[in-house]
């Protein structure tokens, strides 16, 4: 029992990881009908813009002997602030010109931007991993016989947070409403006088942000960065958009934890390295029975404008 | 002239769409296109409303500014020309109050969008009702209400109309046509495309009728409710 409790908190947190990526990629396809293949790198970028913010705060601050938790809530909103520009360039730079192109010019085009990412990095910082700054000691709590650390609780909490704040924001706020009438027929959406320009930034921005957030999360837990951690990660929480139903935003959060859980509970039964085999066969499964995952739509075949 | 169009061409690839129509309307003005099926009627609406693009030699002012320099969200947000496309295509996600606040979402100035929103309200009193409704879930003629609503809301000066009478009942249709009188009135000037001949015709004062996207005929509607080709060709024959 407490071993299976164990993994139910591991299974949060690595659905943490998934989710948050997750619904970038589900954002930007349900307003633009797109993939953006460079999310994963974008994730990338964020845990290493994270590290330069904690990196600069703590050399910073170092005379004023700042609250760890302080520092890191300042590093998330700097980092994800920042990466939220880089969304931007890559909108503007790498999609923008393609709107109306065939899809798969667009999807190679993301996955170009993205080796441009690990290519400029691995070209700047070199090879060497560098190792994400511990802004928060790790202490370790004991329940009972279940162990779990004050990270695992804050990188849950953190991701659901975030989770709840995009969806007051996409449900309350004007622009979140903007965005679901873009998603539901973004042809129109010029018609009301709300150019599709400002709408597709901010959805690049939002997403990239989450993804920076997740980011950060990674390397607290998993404090060793390198230029191609984004691209399982990528790929992973690309099938939990899949999963979740494209352009599904609820359905991306969920699938994102889902995934967290059929991976932890593969481990649980098969050896570590039949993991990502085994879960990743169920979810092939899945997908056939549910090809439009949980919460999609069939593709619409009616004639636009 | 509010609106001077001249050569108005629109190719879809190879095929030409609208071989360079001529025509203007006058602020306040209520003109109609009639034409069959497929004679280009919509294309020039969307050609007016930036959806489509022109071919280079086209003129289109619209209060001294060159249309052609505009994007689609642009001509509604800077010069107020609103298009209530074809089907409607409303936010079936969004309720009917969102859908109205969506059409305001590039006005600053909330007096004018409350001023316009009690408007619409009280030309049509069902769409207060259904405020908090999915619009996806209102009868076809509540749904054309909340089209022309969302138009209105825009800040528009010219609405730009296309088949607003499809779909309706024969009841709905005039009192959608009532609607569009009173909105009318209060200073939007007119440009409807119907198939609905009869009806456009006594609705408007003057009319252009289209066949494979040429004008072959314009004037008082009154004139051509009573000229033998267009009785014939859209008319139904003897009236």
């Amino acid at each position: 029992m407490e071993f299976f409790l164990q993994n139910v908190i591991n299974a949060l947190q690595w659905g943490s990881f998934y989710a948050l990526i997750a619904l970038g990629y589900s954002m930007v396809y349900s307003i633009l009908m797109l993939f953006n293949f460079t999310h994963g790198d974008i994730f990338m970028t964020g845990a290493y813009i994270g590290f330069g913010v904690a990196t600069a705060l703590l050399i910073l601050t170092a005379s004023l002997a700042l609250p760890g938790w302080l520092l890191l809530i300042v590093t998330i909103i700097i980092s994800m602030i920042l990466t939220s520009f880089l969304g931007i360039i890559v909108e503007r730079v790498g999609y923008r010109p393609l709107r109306d192109a065939p899809r798969a010019s667009a999807a190679i085009t993301g996955l170009m931007i993205g080796i441009i990412l690990e290519t400029g990095n691995l070209a700047v910082l070199g090879a060497q991993r560098l190792s994400f700054p511990a802004l928060i000691e790790t202490v370790t709590y004991d329940l009972g016989g279940v162990y779990f650390t004050n990270k695992k609780i804050l990188i849950v909490g953190v991701s659901l947070l975030m989770m709840l704040m995009l969806h007051a924001f996409i449900r309350k706020s004007r622009w979140g409403m903007a965005m679901r009438a873009m998603s539901y027929d973004y042809q129109v959406v010029p018609l009301m006088g709300v150019s599709l320009n400002i709408i597709a930034p901010m959805t690049f921005a939002i997403g990239s942000a989450l993804a920076a957030a997740a980011g950060i999360l990674y390397g607290m837990a998993y404090p060793v960065l390198d230029p191609y951690m984004g691209i399982l990660l990528g790929w992973k929480s690309f099938v939990a958009a899949i999963l979740g139903g494209r352009g599904s935003i609820l359905g991306a959060a969920l699938a994102g934890f889902m995934l967290g859980f059929i991976e932890i509970f593969t481990a649980m039964i098969f050896p570590s390295t039949f993991r990502d085999l085994i879960a990743y066969s169920i979810i092939l499964l899945i997908l056939t029975f549910r090809p439009y995952g949980f919460f999609g739509q069939p593709y619409s075949t009616q004639l636009r404008l | 002239m509010q609106m001077i169009v001249e050569k108005l061409k629109v190719s879809y690839g190879n095929i030409k769409a609208l071989h360079g129509l001529d025509f203007s309307i006058a602020a306040g003005e209520i003109v109609c296109i009639i034409g069959a099926n497929g004679a280009g009627k919509s294309t020039a609406l969307k050609a007016i409303s930036r959806l489509v693009p022109v071919e280079s030699d086209t003129i289109m002012i619209f209060e001294g500014h060159d249309l052609t320099d505009y994007t689609p969200d642009r001509a509604v947000s800077k010069l107020g020309i609103s298009h209530v496309p074809e089907g409607r295509r409303l936010f079936g996600n969004l309720t009917v109050l969102e859908n109205l606040q969506l059409a305001a979402f590039a006005r600053r100035d909330p007096n004018a969008i409350a001023e316009d929103m009690e408007k619409v309200f009280s030309i049509f009193p069902r769409l207060k009702e259904r405020g908090k409704q999915m619009s996806g879930t209102l009868s076809g003629g509540e749904q054309q209400m909340l089209a022309v609503g969302r138009a209105y809301v825009t800040g528009r000066r010219m609405m730009l109309l296309d088949e607003p009478s499809m779909g309706l009942a024969p009841i709905l249709m005039l009192s959608m046509f009532e609607a569009l009188k009173e909105i009318n009135r209060a200073g939007t000037t007119i440009l409807l495309v119907e198939q609905n001949a009869r009806l456009a015709l006594n609705f408007a004062k003057r009319a252009y009728v289209i066949e494979n996207g040429r004008i072959v005929l314009e004037g008082d509607s009154i004139d051509l409710l009573i000229n033998p080709d267009v009785k014939n060709a859209y008319l139904g024959g003897q009236s």
